[in-house]
């Protein structure tokens, strides 16, 4: 069996976001790039399943400029077999319609059991292309999972919604969008970041892929920063004092209790 | 004259309130252009959501009562939703940002080969007919504005609880009882487990009471559990004891966990990561406890108390309950 990790290159959650000069995207100088945090969830997941006997390869799929690189090597590096760059100029930006459509032509060629990614790519925060990839490649999805199991060709996944659990069942070959899972992803070893520099690592443009890149259906026209809160109010003396201020405060001025 | 395609989203018999709000943008956004408004619902007695969705500004149901149907089933939603935009002509569709809206709407999306603003904050109508919209982008870190100009039907997934329901007087609403897509059903949900203590939803709940590694140990969180329950808010968590395995990751706040805005927010012993501040900092009112002065909570705090949360949050707990008793 074979898995695949679709892996997309986004700032660090530690980053402070500044508007770029465009005014339409972030200013990326010297903003530390890594590996979506959910897609780190769903290799992890799949490294397991292929240490459990469950698999016998895991291939890492990104697309963007080459900046994806980056993070594909460190997909190699935790322990992916192979890496695959489904390259071109303008999909960092693309918008998430068009992405899947390049991510879904270099799945077909590979045609993977199983498909993995994160629910959402941090940043643009959509979680559009697990659902859409399902759609594109005619096949089942679940998305936000947190726990799956296998039996034959069998999957249930357990899915986070809104007070609840869904508990989702389906047939292979699936695609499957992943939430935080039960499992911290692993650090590169140092002999892993070695290995990963002998690992297969094909690169595969738009192009060859056979995928044009359309005017973009969804169009970003402005990014802005939220408004600065306004100064807060410390209060002091005792914490009897203070709690009887504060829930004082929270009806009186604030009216939210 | 174009229609707007609202779904509406039910669990059990109960419509979602973040359906009847998107159906009132709808009918805001109708009422400008002279649009009919036409809502689409799944599961075993479909046709009931008609009395709500009238007074919410529907002008036709379209009901797929089907006992199947009642849990979530990607495959057929997505079609029968792409089938029925198709079949009214609808030039827009709109769905809540729930979890099935959000998920359902990229399925249907793709299937329809259009594109998606996904849990926006404003709406609006491009000069074009199409969709422009505000959505929080780096867990709300920054915000953008982006438009769908010439794909059709253009379509929008709205963050819940920020645009209003509004009742606009009972309207006959036409029901058109339809049968599903007929489309391969791959995957589907079988069953729906809800904790056996109901526990408010923290990206659902109005007022959050989070704790952090402040609170030292994991039994130290029936503190914020009774200040929670004092408060009727939901109880959050910062990433640092989701990892330690103090409580589950359904209850984190922040980037890797869920954005929140609730009127009230209140972060004890939780020092504010950058992660943390971006998932809560758009609360409309952010309390923080905390026993460090410089703890970057302070500076998105309305109210601060620099103290111990052990003291803080007992005296605290006890003062709202005499309050609103």
């Amino acid at each position: 069996m074979k898995i695949l990790v679709c892996i997309k290159h986004v700032p660090d959650t530690e980053a402070k976001i500044k508007v770029g000069s465009d005014g339409k995207n972030p200013d990326l100088a010297g903003v530390k790039m890594s590996v979506s945090p959910f897609d780190e969830y769903a290799l992890e997941e799949a490294l397991l399943i292929k240490e459990g006997g469950g698999a016998s390869e895991v291939v890492v799929l990104g697309a963007g400029d080459d900046g994806v690189q980056g993070s594909l090597r460190q997909a190699l590096a935790m322990g992916a077999d192979r890496a695959i760059h489904a390259s071109g100029p303008s999909l960092a930006t693309a918008d998430a319609l068009t992405r899947a459509r390049v991510l879904a032509a270099a799945i077909r060629e590979e045609a993977p059991d199983l498909v993995f990614t994160g629910k959402t790519g941090v940043g643009d925060d959509e979680g559009q292309v697990g659902p859409m990839l399902g759609e594109l490649l005619d096949r089942p999805h679940a998305g936000a999972v947190f726990e799956f199991s296998l039996v034959g060709t069998r999957f249930t996944a357990h899915r986070g919604i809104e007070g609840a659990v869904e508990v989702v069942e389906g047939d292979l070959p699936a695609v499957i969008a992943w939430d935080k899972g039960q499992h911290a992803p692993r650090y590169p070893s140092l002999r892993g970041i070695m290995a990963a520099k002998k690992k297969p690592f094909a690169t595969r443009t738009t192009a060859e892929l056979g995928v044009t890149v359309p005017v973009p259906l969804v169009v970003r026209e402005a990014l802005e920063l939220p408004p600065p809160r306004p100064a807060g109010r410390l209060l002091t003396g005792d914490s009897g004092d203070a709690a009887s201020t504060l829930a004082r405060l929270l009806r009186e001025e604030a009216k939210v209790i | 004259m174009g229609a707007i395609l609202v779904l509406l989203e039910r669990r059990g018999s109960e419509l979602k309130a973040a359906s009847l709000q998107a159906l009132s943008t709808a009918r805001r956004l109708a009422d400008a252009t002279g649009d009919r408004v036409v809502a689409l619902a799944f599961g075993a007695g479909a046709a009931s959501a008609a009395a709500l969705a009238g007074v919410h500004g529907a002008d036709r149901l379209f009901a797929v009562d089907d006992a199947a149907l009642d849990l979530y089933a990607p495959e057929v939603y997505a079609a029968t939703l792409a089938d029925v935009a198709t079949q009214c002509a609808a030039d827009t569709i709109l769905a809540a940002g729930t979890s099935l809206g959000r998920d359902l709407a990229a399925r249907a999306c793709a299937r329809l080969g259009t594109g998606l603003l996904s849990d926006v904050v404003e709406l609006e109508r491009t000069a074009g007919g199409g969709l422009r919209g505000k959505r929080p982008v780096y867990s709300g870190k920054a915000y953008a504005w982006a438009s769908v100009p010439d794909a059709r039907p253009s379509m929008a997934t709205l963050r819940p609880n920020v645009f209003p329901a509004v009742a606009c007087g009972p309207r006959e609403v036409e029901v058109v009882g339809i049968a599903p897509a007929l489309v391969p059903q791959h995957a589907r949900v079988v069953r729906l487990e809800t904790p056996a203590a109901q526990e408010q939803d923290v990206a659902e709940a109005a007022i959050v009471v989070s704790g952090g590694r402040g609170m030292k140990a994991p039994e130290h969180f029936a503190l914020i559990r009774n200040l929670a329950a004092a408060l009727g808010g939901a109880v959050g968590a910062s990433r640092a004891v989701v990892d330690a395995g103090w409580i589950s990751h359904a209850h984190q706040v922040g980037q890797t966990g869920k954005v929140v805005s609730p009127s009230l927010y209140i972060a004890c012993g939780i020092s504010g990561a950058i992660q943390h501040l971006a998932g809560m900092s758009s609360s409309k009112v952010i309390v923080a406890i905390n026993k460090d002065p410089e703890a970057p909570i302070f500076k998105v705090a309305t109210y601060g108390i620099v103290g111990d949360v052990f003291e803080v949050l007992p005296k605290l707990t006890e003062a709202i309950t005499k309050l609103r008793a």
